[in-house]
């Protein structure tokens, strides 16, 4: 069963890089766990410690931003397909990630571990970046069922896209699993009309 | 209307479609490894659900593997568990296991099209992003998250949405010392890292066509560095030699029936595409990455855009990219000193890209202050390049052949680059701290990679090369 999302209300954590690669968010040698948990811990390891594990200049050890939203440059999670990096960032307390642009496997992950990507403009995103430096308290607003993003000081306010389907899923924790064993006859009758 | 290549074989394999569903996509194998698999396993468990086509899936050991002593057990204890886990995991659900040992073990995307898996016409999942080589064939190949290994596990189907269809076309002769992988990086380089999102991308034009099997995986391999979900490329008379007489290839009456049905798999004249882009031989050069995503890429001989050149937006990224790799912009990269150089990954490492750095190495010795790794991708790759003496070359220049895996491609075993190091290296991610904490990463074709090899400097191999000299 996936998590179930409705809505979230939350202060965000501004992280304006582009083409964040899921080997940042989750480096290589942290893959051999044979679970999905504890990923969180090691969530953007090398940017946010040094060799010696001391905290580095990053973000997520400032104490000014935290949240349940993550807000990214464009191209967030390309590269790898490694789903770990979604457990990652659900792990370490995100239910929200925003960008004007993600990665199609990135995207696939989020939405099977309830996290939601949310695709805004270029345009939208500068201004939740502008709203949270200019007030790390400022909050925005995630709806899934109207499905819009709201930056809740200004009321600024934007749609995004998702499939039908994936938001049904998220909104009432179906599982594509259960899904396609609905159609175990049409796999069994797909097997024999292709053998022939 | 007719149809493209892509929506020939999306159309076959198609159980169910719902309007606002994605479709049912039924999926002819999975290939799994130690690495995205065991959380799948555990799913399964929990449901109580058996693996549903034990035989369409396919698991070897290639991530975590050493590159050396493979014969003893794997020191390093996450590893040795991750593999141990997946021998586990196989044995219970009745999959066959290409284990290290195995004369089929080796890296994933090599292991499917040398054992004759990969077909045209069909369609592949693996929990690995660079599923994507197996294109290469006229194939539908992604790479899914663990999620969906699971679900492929338990159905044999994918849930899958089809994506947007582009054509890109290369046309014209390349130059001498340019290769398939200079093709590709030079793609990418021109289309961006994200360039391919959202797009299903089949590769054309009678340079595509002149190139061999090796070359066509090379180049749908790095598809997914341009974020494209799939690459494929039409099959031709070079497909079906490539795949007649392999170990799971069709056979006699078989054989010509599928290859009756793989001649009709292209896409037709007046086919629709969402997007073309055409592309000309000539102007590629020997590529070489000198930033920190592949489609940071340019000719060899060119030097390192300005920063006032970048897109404004993208200048923070840009700058903090060069700081990571100690470049600075408008520098030349000609010269630029290396401390290693990786010859392999699922990218490379294929008996052609040995063949072609053998023969550049004939009588060439490596610079002292390089190591040099070169890493087959597969046990049969490894035998092949040991019944051709390829080995006997490399140790006449000062390079031992290691033992299949993914290795310093990404680094999960001990083959790390050290931080601050420079690698130039022919596998298909230049990411911060891809190839070890705080490596930096070239990324080159394999010649070029062995030109660096040579001289110890990121170097013009086409200088280098001999009039007349055989290179591929």
């Amino acid at each position: 069963m996936t998590k179930i999302f409705k809505h979230v209300q939350s202060t965000v954590v501004p992280l304006p890089i582009e083409n964040i690669d899921t080997d940042q968010i989750i480096p290589a040698r942290f893959l051999k766990a044979t679970t999905r948990e504890g990923f969180g811990n090691n969530l953007f390891r090398d940017w946010r410690f040094d060799g010696e594990d001391n905290p580095k200049d990053f973000v997520l050890n400032h104490p000014t931003y935290s949240g349940k939203i993550l807000v990214a440059g464009k191209n967030f999670g390309c590269g790898s397909s490694r789903e770990h990096a979604a457990w990652a960032i659900v792990d370490y307390g995100f239910d929200v990630v925003v960008s004007s642009f993600f990665a199609d496997i990135f995207k696939g992950n989020a939405l099977n571990n309830g996290l939601l990507p949310v695709q805004v403009s270029e345009a939208f995103l500068q201004k939740i970046f502008d709203a949270v430096y200019a007030d790390p308290h400022a909050e925005v607003e995630v709806d899934l069922e109207s499905q819009t993003i709201k930056i809740s000081q200004t009321g600024e306010k934007e749609s995004f896209e998702i499939n039908p389907y994936k938001k049904a899923c998220l909104i009432n924790g179906y599982d594509d699993i259960d899904y396609i064993l609905s159609n175990k006859a049409a796999i069994e009758e797909y097997e024999l009309s292709s053998k022939s | 209307m007719g149809k493209t290549l892509f929506d020939k074989i999306w159309d076959a394999h198609v159980v169910s479609s719902k309007e606002g569903f994605p479709d049912v996509l039924y999926i002819d194998t999975q290939f799994i490894h130690e690495v995205t698999s065991p959380q799948a396993f555990d799913g399964l468990r929990k449901r109580g659900l058996p693996v549903f086509r034990p035989k369409q899936t396919v698991a070897t050991a290639d991530h975590n593997v050493p590159t050396w002593d493979q014969h003893l057990p794997i020191k390093e204890e996450l590893s040795r568990y991750q593999v141990d886990m997946l021998a586990k995991n196989c044995k219970e659900f009745g999959i066959e296991f290409y284990g290290l040992g195995h004369p089929y073990q080796g890296i994933v995307h090599i292991i499917g099209p040398e054992l004759g898996i990969t077909r045209p016409g069909g369609t592949y999942v693996c929990g690995d992003s660079h599923t994507s080589t197996h294109g290469a064939f006229g194939a539908i190949a992604f790479g899914i998250g663990t999620s969906q290994v699971e679900q492929v596990l338990a159905t044999q189907c994918l849930l899958q949405s089809r994506p947007k269809r582009m054509k890109i076309e290369v046309n014209g002769k390349l130059q001498k010392g340019v290769g398939a992988k200079d093709i590709i990086l030079y793609i990418i380089s021109q289309i961006s890292a994200a360039g391919g999102t959202g797009y299903a991308v089949e590769y054309a034009g009678d340079t595509i066509r002149s190139i061999s099997m090796e070359g066509r995986m090379t180049i749908c391999n790095m598809s997914i560095e341009m974020g494209a979900r799939c690459g494929l490329i039409a099959p031709d008379e070079t497909t079906f030699n490539y795949v007649k007489g392999r170990e799971f290839a069709p056979k006699g009456e078989e054989w010509d029936k599928a290859l009756a049905y793989w001649k009709t798999l292209y896409s037709d004249e007046d086919a629709q595409f969402d997007k073309v882009l055409s592309f000309r031989a000539e102007d590629i050069e020997p590529m070489i990455t000198y930033g920190t995503n592949p489609g940071m890429g340019i000719g060899v001989t060119q030097h390192v855009p300005n920063v006032h050149d970048i897109d404004a937006t993208e200048q923070l990224s840009y700058a903090n990219s060069l700081k990571y790799m100690g470049l600075h912009d408008d520098q030349s990269m000609l010269g630029q000193p290396i401390d290693y150089v990786f010859i392999g990954s699922c990218t490379n490492a294929r008996i052609e890209d040995l063949r072609q750095v053998a023969n550049f190495l004939k009588g060439r010795k490596k610079a002292d202050n390089v190591t040099v790794w070169i890493v087959p991708g597969s046990k049969q790759v490894q035998k092949q390049a040991l019944a051709e003496g390829l080995d006997k070359v490399f140790e006449a220049a000062g390079i031992p052949l290691r033992e299949p895996g993914c290795s310093a491609c990404l680094a999960m075993n001990e083959d790390k680059i050290p931080a601050g190091k420079y690698c130039v290296s022919t596998s298909n991610r230049n990411f911060e701290g891809r190839q070890g904490p705080n490596s930096r990463t070239f990324l080159a074709s394999p010649l070029t990679a062995a030109a660096a090899a040579v001289t110890g400097r990121i170097t013009d191999v086409r200088e280098l090369l001999e009039e007349g000299e055989l290179v591929s």
